[in-house]
């Protein structure tokens, strides 16, 4: 079997794995499969703390474009941050700076998954929640990835709203509009984002530097840093207590998101007080580990309660 | 001006097993795209498809 490549003229071995495509595996790592998982299990608590009904089916189809959607923002990311990755050890092994896949491959894969994302949920649910997948895409592909990445420290605390979103837009699909209780779940998002991001990158901080990417630690300096965690993460607790407020979050919810709220101060402050050596590098990777549990806590609360019958009120 | 020379290069197996798996895997997502249209397709219109007046 034969193949043409585009080298007219030219001698020497045949090109090396990006003239002949990279394996499926790699096309798949292009959508950020963690982040896909994430934005699912966001997306459904969403559609489950909506006052409404969907046909399984359709709800089932809406999750899956909605995952699409972020996995294509995610390619998109990649295509365009595919220097700043070469650069950074966290992503130098991503496909396309390890030369797997071409930039122009990742590129109209993720714009025809982008498109077909947003086609599929607006036949499925509504345009409603297509456009606000829409604007998720364009948000983070454009707005952060493009733009707020290389020319302000503020860029994962704006860039946070593409991240928060897919409880708005699992709501959309099953209501046909946005409601308080998504809200509320895309300010916790929104406001977990800073504090867990930047205790990445009180760590990462010589990474971001040597890409030029100008993250908080790098800009305002470590210190600054780990004020604002603090300040963020004494914001978070009594925010991530809201839902119980409204009435859509129960006792369970209610102890989980007490106990977490207190662990995201004492481990924000644990980060404030070591700022040094091996103790600094804990401090910051404890941080880091503990927003993810915390956050998957909350909303697996919240599922269990909606989906399982644990719901017990708190208030009335 | 004379035409360039274009050159055919054999792909190595290596990466004709990664085409061949390309393939296949593009051949399943059209597949499952056409299963998605249609079960959307049946799911929207549920049983009213057949109360429709003829």
């Amino acid at each position: 079997m034969t193949s043409l490549t585009n080298s007219i003229g030219r001698e020497g071995p045949a090109p090396a794995l990006s003239a002949a495509g990279g394996d499926v595996p790699d096309y798949f790592a292009l959508l950020k499969p963690r982040v896909m998982v994430l934005v699912i299990f966001t997306a459904l608590v969403g559609m489950v703390v909506s006052q409404g009904h969907v046909q399984p089916m359709i709800g089932a189809i809406s999750l899956l474009a909605i995952a699409v959607g972020a996995g294509a923002s995610g390619c998109l990311n990649m295509w365009w941050d595919a220097d700043i990755d070469a650069v950074m050890s966290r992503t130098a092994t991503r496909p396309i700076p390890s030369g797997r896949i071409t930039s122009e491959e990742a590129l109209g894969f993720g714009l025809f998954l982008s498109v077909a994302s947003v086609v599929v949920l607006g036949l499925a649910a509504n345009v409603l929640a297509a456009a606000l997948l829409a604007f998720t895409i364009v948000f983070y592909a454009v707005v952060y990835s493009m733009w707020l990445k290389r020319a302000t420290a503020q860029n994962i605390v704006i860039g946070g709203a593409a991240g928060a979103l897919p409880p708005v837009i699992g709501q959309a699909v099953v209501t046909g509009s946005v409601g308080i209780e998504s809200l509320i779940l895309f300010a916790i998002i929104f406001i977990w984002t800073p504090p867990h991001f930047w205790a990445l990158a009180l760590i990462k901080a010589d990474d971001y530097a040597r890409a030029g990417i100008p993250m908080m630690p790098n800009v305002a300096g470590p210190a600054s840093t780990r004020r604002q965690i603090v300040w963020y993460s004494l914001l978070l607790a009594p925010l991530g207590l809201a839902p119980v407020a409204l009435g859509f979050g129960g006792l369970l919810y209610a102890v989980i998101g007490v106990v977490g709220g207190l662990g995201m101060v004492a481990f924000s402050i644990r980060v404030l007080r070591n700022r040094e050596g091996e103790a600094e590098r804990r401090a910051a990777m404890g941080m880091f580990g503990f927003s993810i549990l915390y956050l998957s806590a909350l909303f697996s609360a919240l599922l269990a309660e909606q989906s399982f019958g644990l719901f017990r009120p708190v208030l009335g | 001006m004379p035409e360039p020379e274009i050159q055919y290069r054999p792909l190595t197996p290596e990466q004709e097993a990664r085409r061949r798996k390309r393939s296949i895997a593009i051949a399943l997502a059209l597949g499952a795209w056409v299963l998605l249209f249609f079960v959307l397709t049946i799911v929207k219109l549920g049983p009213q498809i057949l109360s429709r007046p003829l």
